[in-house]
């Protein structure tokens, strides 16, 4: 039953080196070796969102990915992500427009709006209002109807286009 | 006094109340600096994970754990026997529901598995994973038994009884009648009538269904770390099942992902878990994974109602008569039970119009399914569905405008306090107005042009309405009165510390609606201080009052109305020793944003800060016989009506693809009036995100059974729930009649978005449906079941 595979990976900016199950996801690895509990498990099918988190610069359902295929990757978190201050302005707005409710859904929400918003700051573009919703589609949540969130993104997405910057936030 | 909390007054001192103010704990949040259940690690601490029947009903053999007890890091296996003399078995039942029965429960069953999911062993080891492990390698020996699956032939005679010392299936029956409905009927003008089906569904918490139980042998305390509503609730149970002295159970909650009803029950697989962790010394976690959550959260809303409504020449409603059945599993759920739903369904149907004459029958039976009970409005969509589907049957019936004949029907807003046919009492609702405000906002001739040129060119779109009533700061006539030891009193401690910050501790309880938030905006103005100084605990039974928590839309209402109590008593204990300090009357003074001010000029005398110093540490200083009271307790309950209900109205715009059967929508609106708005922001939120769970529950959510009574959804890509690019925008409009119960005046606002939509969304999907005579009733509506509608798919 024993079959610990040893690998070494980068997470929010630290070298780590475990020895992990090879039936270990990286939601786990995560949570249960790390104690990295930002990231949640929602229903480990990678369907609702919750334990969405970022690999090699792509968002990624933690609950699909074995934490032994990810020697040498780089894994970043809600942690990693809070304490750089890339998405700062995002937390912000997310704050100021109540588009976090009970908070179980909003780590995995925010990381796949990143990556929305970086997409599109490429191009100084400012995506729709659907445009929004298609891309969260992924993510599940219960208790704001979505309606927020959309306000909150679109608030980041154009203030970002107006030239705000990426992020603004100081760790 | 009562100047502090005029809302009229936006320019008073610390006039919090009424503003949206962001939520104190959302920052933690949005970094992943939560704390829920999950994230707890204890020493020592173990892992359980349960063997669930696999069949709907069959008797529980020989449980074989020989080999999962051979592997590696599994401690124990319990099974129902282990655990029976260590909890008493608890029947819910609510003696104020006459004649209603259901058949004891145990943490875990002893001879026979009544549905697919039940738990019915326990393996403990020391982590979750191996845990499952030692679940595939139990051997029961099972002997399936006939299951009931089917709610409409629970009561008959070649039914088998799932419980025999039942006697039947039949756990609780209630006709409510006022009027004469038959004359009624008999001298209509117009009869409507439809046979309604509101789908079995649940509330998918994201957070799972998580409890971290530790027994502490050496002082004899359980500490149940809890994702619940109740916390002392939840105390209460496990003290008196688990034969522990009240004091020696504490419940703690920290953050809690998502709740809507689904986590104020008891569940005997959480139980089980209290009862290891006593039995073992240890510190023991169970955390649902999602296959579990769907055979064993609470489901929902399985009911099948016939209705018609009577209809005089002048197009006044005169009567109703509606018969409800509803299937809910094999057992009534703890302590709230099972009937609830059903009994609410026959006291709202018909709620908010003007009409003499109302029979509802409701009839609850047991099935061989996950039980069902109390989940987000519970019994409104149901009655809301039932009623305005009727109201749009009636208008058309009659040939009138659908907001006509609503217009005309709907109770007049001069007209409460009253009782309504079915028993409610109303202290004062804004039928009227609302529907008033609704036109405001959404340009209703414009939508109906819309909707003739797009029908000219194939486009099927709709227009759905929804008034709606919502009950609200329950009394103890919910539950108190039939035994069960639920608080509908919550109460508030204020607390001026040294610095002049303050600490409010709170019966009521916080899982995203933002309690702790409106807590705060309370306090600090009742107080006079600046927000940001004002710490709000909540969800701990050890530390907060005692109280209720938060359902049924009480959170603002009860526990708002004791924290204002509270803060306003505990300014009036510091100003009474600042009058001291001070040499000045305590009336002659005021606290503002943390300053206590001469009030006649508004210069500042003091900071609390300084006030705090002096009385803790140089309380030498004050005269020997001056109260120091600076931490102040007060307890609300709402006593001149059962219930504070509100009202709203809601409405849809979407567009149904005739060819496919796809619903796609495209605004929502919905007007509602909790009363006084603590803070809009919340409000908004909340009226929002029940909208979508409204919706979910219209179109897509259901827990689908085969005849053998198997659930068929076990993961989140069987079972749908509203996504973000299908969901529109949705505008809230507000109408504010505050209780006059309260200085508060707040009332409920959590469930109004649920009870409406889902019939907003059928009438509006009607509505698109009217040029081909097509309609549907069944939820939820499916494209399946709109294609069928249309003649286009075989009816199933």
């Amino acid at each position: 039953m024993n079959t610990e595979v040893g690998i070494s990976l980068t997470i929010n900016g630290e070298r780590i080196s475990r020895r992990v199950e090879a039936r270990r996801h990286l939601i786990d690895f995560l949570r249960l070796d790390l104690g990295l509990m930002g990231s949640h498990t929602g229903c480990e099918h990678g369907v609702c969102g919750a334990c969405t988190v970022r690999v090699n610069g792509l968002i990624v359902r933690g609950c699909l990915v074995l934490a032994v295929s990810l020697d040498g990757a780089t894994v970043e978190t809600i942690e990693g992500m809070s304490d750089t201050g890339e998405i700062r302005d995002l937390q912000d707005a997310f704050v100021a427009r109540n588009a976090c409710q009970c908070g179980y859904c909003t780590p995995g929400m925010l990381v796949t709006a990143a990556e929305l918003l970086s997409d599109a700051a490429k191009t100084r573009a400012v995506p729709s209002r659907a445009a929004i919703r298609e891309h969260l589609s992924g993510n599940y949540c219960r208790c704001t109807g979505y309606h927020a969130i959309v306000d909150a993104v679109e608030t980041v997405a154009r203030a970002r286009a107006d030239g705000a910057g990426t992020g603004t936030g100081q760790p | 006094m009562s100047q502090v909390i005029d809302p009229r007054s936006v320019d008073r001192p610390n006039s919090y109340i009424g503003r949206s103010v962001p939520r104190p704990n959302a920052r933690k949040l949005v970094e992943g600096r939560g704390q829920y259940v999950d994230d707890l690690i204890l020493p020592r601490m173990l892992h359980v994970a349960f063997a669930r029947s696999p069949h709907a009903h069959a008797t529980i053999g020989a449980i074989d754990a020989s080999t999962a007890l051979q592997l590696p890091g599994v401690l124990r296996v319990f099974t129902g026997a282990d655990l029976a003399p260590h909890c008493e078995p608890w029947v819910a039942v609510l003696a104020h529901l006459k004649g209603m029965k259901s058949a004891p429960q145990l943490p875990l069953p002893l001879t026979t598995a009544t549905w697919a999911g039940e738990a019915v062993a326990a393996v403990v080891a020391d982590s979750r994973a191996v845990a499952e492990d030692a679940v595939a390698r139990i051997s029961i020996a099972w002997q399936m038994l006939p299951p009931v699956a089917d709610m409409e032939t629970a009561l008959d005679k070649a039914t088998p009884v799932i419980h025999p010392a039942l006697g039947d299936n039949l756990v609780f029956e209630r006709t409510n009648e006022s009027g004469d409905v038959a004359q009624a009927f008999k001298t209509a003008h117009k009869v409507v009538d439809a046979t309604f089906h509101t789908g079995r569904h649940t509330g998918v918490t994201l957070e799972p269904r998580s409890i971290l139980a530790e027994y502490n042998k050496g002082d004899g305390t359980l500490t149940v770390h809890h994702a619940t509503q109740a916390p002392h609730m939840m105390q209460e149970v496990l003290a008196k099942h688990m034969r522990l002295p009240l004091s020696a159970v504490r419940v703690i909650c920290r953050d809690i992902g998502g709740s809507y009803g689904i986590k104020v029950h008891v569940y005997p697989d959480e139980v089980a878990v209290a009862v290891i962790a006593k039995m073992m010394g240890r510190p023991i976690k169970f955390v649902a994974d999602r296959l579990e959550s769907f055979a064993s959260d609470i489901h929902a809303r399985d009911h099948r109602i016939k209705g018609r409504m009577a209809i005089d020449a002048q197009g006044r409603i005169t009567a109703f008569d509606i018969d409800d059945l509803t299937g809910i599993g094999p057992y009534s759920v703890y302590p709230r039970t099972s009937a609830v739903e059903g009994n609410q369904v026959v006291n709202l149907i018909g709620g908010p119009y003007e009409f003499p004459s109302y029979r509802a029958k409701t009839t609850v039976v047991l099935q061989n399914k996950v039980p069902t009970c109390q989940y987000r409005a519970v019994g409104h969509p149901i009655a809301t569905a039932v009623t305005e589907g009727l109201v749009d049957l009636g208008a058309e019936a009659m040939g009138m405008d659908p907001v006509a004949f609503r217009l005309k029907n709907l109770m007049q807003d001069d007209s409460y306090p009253r009782t309504s046919p079915a028993g409610m009492r109303f202290e004062g609702l804004s039928h009227i107005k609302s529907f008033g405000v609704l036109m405001e906002m959404m340009d209703y001739q414009g939508l109906r042009a819309d909707q003739e040129r797009q029908r000219a060119h194939g486009v099927h779109r709709g227009i759905g309405f929804a008034s709606f009533i919502e009950l609200t700061n329950p009394s103890p006539f919910m539950y108190g009165i039939g035994g069960a030891r639920i608080s509908a009193q919550d109460g508030c401690t204020v607390r001026i510390d040294p610095d002049g910050s303050v600490v409010a501790a709170t019966g009521v309880t916080e899982q995203g609606q933002g309690t702790e938030a409106i807590i705060r905006q309370i306090v600090a103005e009742a107080v006079g201080v600046p927000i940001d100084v004002v710490r709000v605990i909540t969800g701990d039974t050890l530390t907060t009052p005692y109280g209720g928590g938060t359902w049924a839309c009480r959170g603002a209402g009860i526990g708002g109305e004791a924290a204002l109590q509270a803060g306003l008593a505990t300014k009036e204990a510091a100003l009474k020793i600042a009058g001291a300090m001070l040499q000045a009357a305590p009336n002659t003074l005021d606290l503002v944003l943390g300053n206590i001010i001469d009030k006649a000029t508004g210069a500042v005398r003091m900071s609390l800060g300084e006030l705090g110093r002096i009385v803790y540490f140089r309380g030498d200083t004050l005269p020997p016989d001056l109260p120091r009271e600076l931490m102040q307790t007060r307890h609300f309950i709402t006593k001149q009506f059962p219930f504070a209900f509100t009202n709203g109205v809601q409405a849809s715009h979407l567009e149904v693809d005739v060819d496919t059967g796809l619903v796609q929508l495209i605004k929502h609106w919905c007007v509602e009036d909790c009363g006084r708005i603590i803070n809009p922001l919340l409000v908004d939120e909340q009226v929002r995100g029940g909208v979508v769970q409204g919706i979910g529950g219209a179109l897509y959510e259901h827990c689908t059974y085969t005849s053998e009574g198997q659930l068929t959804v076990g993961s989140m890509a069987d079972y749908l729930v509203p996504m973000a690019a299908g969901m529109p925008d949705i505008e809230v409009g507000h109408v504010e009649t505050p209780t006059k119960e309260s200085l508060l005046g707040a009332k409920g606002a959590g469930e109004a978005g649920t009870a409406g939509a889902p019939a907003a969304i059928m009438n509006a999907i009607n509505d698109a449906l009217r040029p081909f005579g097509a309609k549907v009733f069944a939820q939820p509506f499916t494209p399946e079941r709109i294609l069928a509608a249309l003649g286009r798919a075989p009816k199933r």
